[in-house]
């Protein structure tokens, strides 16, 4: 059973960056599931909250303003998507994919054009640390996750019910409806856009403190895994989970299952090469499952 | 009072598809009128209805409500004036909030959306007395999503929630073209009753030259968009479906 011992020794070390992953799986679920489009502006954005996080604190700025500077990169990241969406007419993928790639640039410019910035855990004072996530203290990085996890769905709850929030919601469900309503549904889904890549970018930040560098690749792929997050929340726990503070909370447990099936079958010899195909294939298997089975849902 | 005047839109221009919808058209509503719009398909009736809601903009004309003129002003900010049923039902409500959630979204036409709770308790109560006068028991599924609800249940929803905050003037663009017959009398008679009670000046299209004469108290004809008919009060009493088949086939 060396197998299995090799599994459970790295299940902290899944759980901890499906956490990780889940804030921004909560960003994809935003624009998904709520505003109803494809942003593609994730893939970037994430590498943006590394880069922009692991740049500032490399040049001395405090762990929290450094995490705050990456969040409003990643909103104006989000920001520009809305309007080339709303203002410039170019539909909502495209509008991602070209943030997408300037982000690329944008990237390497803020890490002073390197590919890679790594960041010590000894020299600097980071939230959180792959290096400790076998520890049984507090500076184990998997509580500070959770802490971290739970104030963003308390305050997504909160904002979703509020008027402005459930005028979004408004937006993605119809949004003919919503404009006879006076909803301006231009505005809410640059707002909603904004907010998604701002929770993308913190899952970026975190992500690149976690694992001691921010690289500008380390957003690639990252939609597909926000995804398979969202759809395996949505196929798992979708019928006992109703409440939106639950539905989220199954997002990023969805994350989470994402990544200790991916380190099972890493435990039992899939190639690391092959990684992006598996993932590929299971978003796409889970996403033609209700289109399959003739359920209205289109996805 | 609404007025159109000198209205024109035309669809696909300069190409073979060109087709005139709006031809000058000029159209005076006082307040408190119920008027009935009939017309053959593609006479204009709907393309009137969407060039006052701001759905598209139109060629040249001015549409001016109350001496407000809505001509260049956004769709959303012409909400503030109007209110809205549409052919589908699919079209006036959020099928994945509940009910309760769209009334309260209606209930804010035109404010200022902000960080307030969404709905407030007093809300929740005025909303139940309103559902009960509609005789549909949704009073008792208030946060059941409106996804579940039959096509009638969702025009009479979207009534309400049109007529919640009292619009200067209630567009009806077919509403209860895509209902049985048994259901599309009953949301007529919902619609009859709430624009009494509000004493709402109102534009309500059909395809049932019956329901056209039942209803309001006039009635205008299109035909290639210009308005070919036009009779009011006591006239229109007296007009009997014979007349305006007449007109038709003329």
């Amino acid at each position: 059973m060396n197998y299995f011992s090799v599994f459970l020794s790295s299940l902290p070390g899944a759980c901890a960056q499906g956490l990780a992953w889940g804030i921004m799986a909560l960003g994809v679920y935003l624009t998904f599931r709520i505003l109803n489009t494809s942003d593609l502006t994730v893939d970037g954005s994430l590498a943006t909250g590394g880069a922009m996080c692991i740049a500032l604190m490399t040049a001395g700025v405090n762990t929290g303003l450094a995490i705050l500077a990456a969040v409003f990169c990643g909103m104006l990241a989000g920001l520009i998507t809305g309007l080339l969406h709303t203002k410039c007419g170019i539909p909502a993928i495209l509008a991602g994919i070209l943030t997408q790639l300037s982000l690329y640039s944008i990237n390497l410019r803020i890490m002073g054009n390197r590919a890679n910035l790594p960041i010590s855990v000894d020299r600097f004072k980071l939230l959180v640390s792959q290096r400790y996530v076998r520890n049984l203290d507090l500076k184990n990085p998997i509580p500070v996750f959770v802490v971290i996890i739970a104030v963003i769905i308390a305050i997504l709850y909160w904002f979703f019910g509020t008027e402005l929030g459930s005028s979004i919601r408004a937006t993605g469900n119809n949004a003919h409806m919503a404009k006879a309503q006076g909803v301006n549904t231009d505005t809410n889904k640059v707002l909603g856009l904004s907010l998604a890549n701002g929770l993308v970018a913190l899952s970026g930040s975190l992500i690149a403190q976690y694992q001691g560098a921010a690289d500008v690749n380390m957003g690639r792929g990252a939609i597909v895994i926000g995804l398979a997050a969202v759809i395996i929340s949505e196929v798992l726990f979708g019928k006992i989970f109703k409440n939106f503070s639950l539905k989220m909370l199954a997002v990023v447990l969805g994350a989470v299952i994402y990544y200790i099936v991916l380190q099972l079958v890493l435990t039992l010899g899939l190639n690391t090469n092959d990684l992006k195909l598996f993932s590929a294939l299971i978003v796409a298997i889970f996403l033609a499952i209700p289109y399959f089975k003739g359920g209205k849902k289109d996805a | 009072m609404l007025k159109l005047i000198d209205v024109c839109k035309t669809f696909n221009a300069g190409t073979v598809n060109e087709k005139v919808a709006l031809d000058h058209l000029d159209l005076t509503l006082e307040d408190g009128d119920f008027v009935t719009v009939i017309g053959s398909n593609g006479a204009g009736k709907s393309t009137a209805l969407n060039a006052i809601a701001g759905t598209y903009p139109v060629d040249q004309g001015k549409v001016l409500l109350d001496d407000v003129d809505l001509t260049d002003m956004p769709e959303h900010k012409r909400a503030f004036y109007l209110g809205r049923v549409f052919q589908d039902p699919m079209m006036g409500t959020a099928p994945d909030m509940q009910i309760e959630e769209n009334l309260a979204l209606a209930a804010r036409r035109g404010n200022k959306r902000g960080f307030k709770w969404y709905i407030t308790p007093e809300e929740r109560q005025q909303y139940r007395e309103m559902l009960k006068d509609l005789n549909l028991g949704l009073e008792d599924r208030m946060t059941s999503k409106v996804g579940l609800l039959s096509g009638g249940q969702r025009q009479a929803l979207t009534l309400l929630m049109a007529t919640l905050k009292k619009p200067k003037l209630l567009l009806l663009d077919e509403h209860t073209a895509a209902l049985d017959p048994k259901t599309a009398a009953k949301v007529l008679e919902i619609s009859d009753k709430i624009v009494a009670d509000n004493h709402l000046t109102t534009m309500m299209v059909t395809h049932n030259m019956r329901d056209a004469l039942a209803h309001g108290n006039r009635l205008i004809m299109f035909h290639e968009g210009k308005i070919v008919i036009d009779v009011k009060g006591e006239d229109k009493k007296k007009l009997t479906a014979a007349d305006l088949l007449e007109y038709f086939e003329s």
